[in-house]
């Protein structure tokens, strides 16, 4: 068995995301490939080399392959699958673009967002908002893979795989990249951090999400946010936590002024430690929390800020 | 242009699901269905489109059992124009929906088609993406804003970290993200005019598809179970609980 680790990587740098899937497909058992597609992409594909468990890197560098536009990556995929009985890639945004179309592409079905490996063949995933856990088994030849990163401790960086070029280079006439606009940020990533502090509804404003960035700096905190604070502008949405946000799974997740909806527990409930502050007792967030303080959050907030 | 859009039959999002006690599925007997909330913002789109003068015909389609077509109705009483259902008791998986629905955009030929970005209860996100593959379109999936620009589509996506505008090829697809648009309500005279709209009925075998799932369900189980907390009086006694008891600072 072989196996092709999609590489996900963010202005030239490997994502640590990465790290988990590569244990992922350890798990699974086989060589290990990791694919590194973009433009200039050298120091990402040095950086992948290192992994543990990675016996080769193959590099796509082309302009084509720029911003991981799906329909090139998805040919470029297809077209490297054959010597392949696994693809796997990180559920990112840009996983969850790419892999289903190479699925398409050479008819099997995927298994998305795996939480756990049980054979090569068979996978755990979560269903219905992470109220269900299904065990599913693939009968195609090849299968095609999105694995949860929180769900998989990362693998080290002492390997030295060999790097090499992969010649192919597709033609892209369907789309094309017009722009982007990213959220700044000097706090850990969301989906990486070991803290996370999240607003929801109750936080009343987005300036009242400053009470959360003392906190956060004193704990090496990322900040989230429920999707009610997302979508009454408090906080731009690449911060939600849920469902149809992002998944965390920090040792401790802080939850203020979030009353605990199914969709945002989703994205929240395999943290280590759960914490609650709300005033109205009667929430569901408790029943997930392993603290819970009852209580006006701007007059806790403070206080929590300066006993840090 | 013409726009096709796909709905789902799923649970009602607010339904808090069982697990069957023999753990093959969830238990959907008796449990309220809906459409998805992506399919309807799907919805909405296409008839916003519509409202715009850039969509001339909204075709609403389904794949799934009779039942489905409940979904079907509250599409074309939100303001699609006819609706096709491809009506199959099978365990339909994204790869044999986006079969079904490659075999429907062959025949009725739509400039645009638009689907949610994940049904909440596969949470699959994929059918979209395997249609795009499929029938050879551009795909702008994680839609937040659309706009047609002369033969190209401009979509913003979301992706990790912010928002990323893309220009596809049309005809092409698109799967919508929560901040699209807001869906309406179905207002009670259209769902009475929607009874008499157009409903064709295929099936996958008329169509000439395969749609039963080639992914074998083993088993299905209720996640483990957090255990019940405690509540704490004071920050200082929390504070003190996460760095003591929890060990989780310092």
């Amino acid at each position: 068995m072989s196996i092709l680790v999609l590489a996900e990587h963010h202005d030239g740098q490997l994502a640590g995301a990465t790290a988990h899937v590569v244990a992922a497909a350890q798990q699974i058992g086989g060589d290990i490939d990791v694919l590194v597609a973009g433009e200039n992409v050298g120091a990402i594909a040095e950086a992948a080399a290192k992994l543990d468990g990675v016996s080769r890197v193959r590099v796509a560098d082309a302009a084509v392959y720029a911003h991981q536009l799906a329909e090139p990556m998805g040919e470029l995929l297809a077209g490297l699958a054959d010597d392949y009985s696994h693809v796997l890639a990180v559920a990112s945004t840009t996983g969850k673009n790419v892999m289903p179309r190479l699925a398409a592409l050479k008819d099997v079905a995927q298994l998305s967002e795996i939480i756990a490996v049980e054979s090569a063949d068979t996978f755990k995933r979560p269903i219905y908002a992470g109220n269900a856990i299904a065990t599913v088994q693939s009968e195609d030849a090849l299968k095609v893979v999105t694995v949860r990163a929180t769900a998989f401790d990362a693998v080290g960086e002492t390997g030295s795989a060999g790097v090499e070029a992969v010649e192919a280079v597709v033609d892209n006439a369907l789309s094309s990249f017009v722009g982007e606009e990213l959220a700044e940020s000097d706090r850990p990533e969301l989906g990486a951090a070991k803290v996370v502090v999240s607003g929801g509804r109750g936080m009343g404003s987005g300036d009242n999400f400053k009470l959360l960035e003392g906190i956060a700096d004193k704990l090496g905190a990322a900040i989230g946010a429920s999707r009610a604070a997302v979508d009454a502008g408090f906080v731009p949405n690449d911060m939600q936590v849920g469902q149809t946000g992002k998944i965390v799974a920090p040792e401790l997740y802080i939850a203020v002024g979030i009353s605990g909806a199914i969709q945002h527990l989703a994205g929240m409930k395999d943290s280590k430690v759960i914490v609650a502050i709300n005033k109205d007792e009667e929430a569901p967030i408790f029943q997930v929390a392993d603290y819970g303080l009852v209580g006006d959050l701007f007059e806790i907030l403070p206080e929590l800020e300066s006993k840090l | 242009m013409k726009v096709l859009v796909a709905v789902k039959r799923v649970i009602d999002y607010n339904v808090k699901i069982r697990v069957k006690p023999d753990n093959s599925d969830v238990d959907l007997t008796n449990v309220k269905m809906a459409m998805n909330p992506f399919c309807e913002i799907a919805v909405e789109e296409a008839v916003r489109l519509k409202e715009r003068g850039v969509a001339t015909e909204v075709v609403a389609v389904t794949v799934g059992p009779k039942a489905a077509q409940e979904q079907l109705r509250t599409a074309l009483a939100l303001g699609a124009d006819r609706a096709i259902h491809v009506q199959t008791d099978e365990r339909v998986e994204s790869l044999g929906a986006a079969k079904a629905l490659a075999k429907v955009v062959e025949e009725e030929q739509p400039e645009l088609v638009i689907l949610g970005k994940q049904a909440i209860d596969s949470d699959n996100n994929q059918t979209g993406q395997m249609l795009a593959a499929l029938t050879g379109r551009a795909q702008g999936t994680f839609a937040s804003a659309v706009e047609v620009e002369g033969d190209a589509l401009k979509v913003t996506r979301e992706i990790d970290g912010g928002l990323q505008t893309v220009s596809l090829a049309l005809p092409a697809i698109v799967t919508t993200d929560l901040r699209l648009n807001e869906p309406r309500y179905a207002k009670l005279p259209d769902i009475m005019k929607a009874k008499k709209k157009p409903l064709d009925v295929k099936t996958p075998e008329e169509l000439g598809v395969e749609v039963a799932s080639r992914l074998k369900l083993v088993r299905v189980e209720p996640p483990a179970e957090r255990q019940g907390g405690v509540k704490v009086g004071s920050v200082d006694e929390l504070v003190d609980k996460l760095k003591n008891e929890a060990k989780v600072i310092s």
